[in-house]
């Protein structure tokens, strides 16, 4: 018996059962939510600063405005889930570039689901819970739509 | 026509030679301290030498210890691809008049396998992965008793990733690549893609499952390194396109 003969496994001998399509998704994913971001931003610049009044327009009772709207709430509620989530898996795939230990890899992990997870709930929750008319503010400072000062 | 009483001259133009001068990545693993360095030398090479032509003057008249590989010299083999001036190409198929020879020109190993002595790494993990998307034809049933036929068509449907010749410039030059190891790299590809789209193969869908690996075509980001780097002029990045493509109709 030869001792330098490689060990070669037979051409066709079973391979790992069908491989979960985790990385496929993923990649289709980051194009779609791409191509939605490119319409959801750029409207989103363009009735923040352009239309209307413009960049000088932009005070609290504009914002309020908006999220008074279910349209504008729907609107940036999209932005922020798809721009999370691209923009997390995004890192996620640099993170696997780059962290090579899984020590590295799991910490960075972490941090990073926490930090997605904080900016989403706490973004969300303002979108829902925002409140256009506090008691007791300046009646100038307010949208239109709030009556009592 | 009659021939004109000045001799014609028949000798064939004299070669213009100058002086180039080459800065080579060295590492000798025997050293004391084994430790990479540069390393440059003056030879005089003709106008129409390639790299190859000069880094064996270097090896031959100066520096016998100079460690490269290269075989065949006429860009078949795929030995000898390295990083010259930044960029991946065969030292065979380099002209040093292309690359401004007034200056030094920096030649280093192909990046992201471990480098073994000067200019040679180690080839493992890259033949590894080529091993991996089973590049020999997989059929079923009987043996047929004459050949295999093919269209024109079917046959120029793979006819780009035939050409490669496992030099492994477009692995090497993919920053995935240097990044994380894992990664099947642009050759693996390639060579699948040469299968995946034959007509006579029925491994396509074993392939697929490979390559839909956490490290096959979805770490591919388009940077097109690997087509620039290509000395046979294979299309790399979009035949990796085409594998994602196929992968995206199967599963939907
Ligand atoms: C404006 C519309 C946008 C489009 C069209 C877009 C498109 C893309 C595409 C196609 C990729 C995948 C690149 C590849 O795999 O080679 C990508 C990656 C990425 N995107 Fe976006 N994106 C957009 C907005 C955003 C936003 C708002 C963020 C941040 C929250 C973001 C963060 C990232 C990150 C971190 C990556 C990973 C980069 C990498 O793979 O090296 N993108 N983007
Ligand atoms: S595809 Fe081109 S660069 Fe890559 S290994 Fe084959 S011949 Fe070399
Ligand atoms: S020595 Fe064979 S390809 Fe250059």
């Amino acid at each position: 018996m030869a001792a330098s003969t490689p060990t070669l496994a037979a051409p066709r001998s079973p391979r790992r059962a069908r491989r979960p399509n985790t990385e496929l998704y993923s990649w289709v994913f980051m194009r779609a939510s791409g191509a939605l971001l490119l319409i959801l931003i750029f409207v989103h610049l363009f009735t923040n600063l352009v239309s209307g009044g413009g960049v000088s327009a932009i005070d609290f009772g504009f914002v309020a405005g908006k999220w008074a709207k279910p349209v504008w709430q729907v609107w940036d509620l999209l932005i922020l889930w798809l721009a999370m989530i691209h923009g997390a898996n995004g890192l996620r795939t640099i993170i696997n570039d780059y962290a090579t230990r899984t020590g590295t890899r799991l910490t960075l992990m972490g941090l990073l689901a926490v930090a997605f997870a904080v900016v989403v709930v706490l973004g969300t929750l303002v979108i829902f819970t925002f409140s256009p008319c506090p008691p007791g503010a300046p009646a100038d400072l307010l949208p239109s739509f709030c009556t009592a000062g | 026509m009659t021939a004109t009483a000045t001799s014609p001259d028949t000798s064939a133009a004299e070669v213009p030679t100058f002086d180039v001068t080459l800065r080579i990545r060295r590492f000798d693993p025997d050293a004391k301290a084994p430790v990479p360095y540069w390393q440059e030398f003056t030879v005089t090479a003709h106008g129409t030498d390639r790299v190859l032509d000069a880094m064996h003057k270097v090896k031959w008249e100066l520096d016998g210890s100079l460690t490269f590989r290269r075989s065949c010299a006429h860009g078949v083999c795929g030995s000898d691809a390295m990083r010259i001036n930044g960029v991946n190409r065969l030292a065979c198929k380099t002209l040093l008049k292309d690359l401004a020879p007034h200056k030094p020109i920096v030649i280093e190993p192909i990046k992201g396998l471990t480098v073994v002595k000067d200019l040679v790494v180690d080839m493992d993990p890259f033949f590894a992965s080529f091993r991996e998307v089973m590049p020999f034809l997989i059929t079923s049933g009987n043996t047929p008793s004459r050949e295999r036929l093919q269209s024109p068509e079917q046959r120029a449907r793979f006819d780009d990733t035939t050409k490669c010749i496992l030099c492994a410039a477009c692995t090497t030059s993919c920053p995935v690549f240097w990044t994380d190891g894992q990664y099947f790299g642009p050759a693996a590809i390639v060579n699948a893609h040469r299968f995946i789209f034959d007509s006579r193969d029925e491994g396509a869908t074993q392939r697929l499952e490979v390559l839909n690996d956490s490290e096959g075509v979805w770490r591919c980001r388009t940077t097109f390194n690997c087509t620039d780097a290509c000395p046979r002029g294979i299309e790399v990045t979009k035949a990796i396109a085409e594998v994602k493509r196929a992968m995206i109709t199967r599963a939907i």
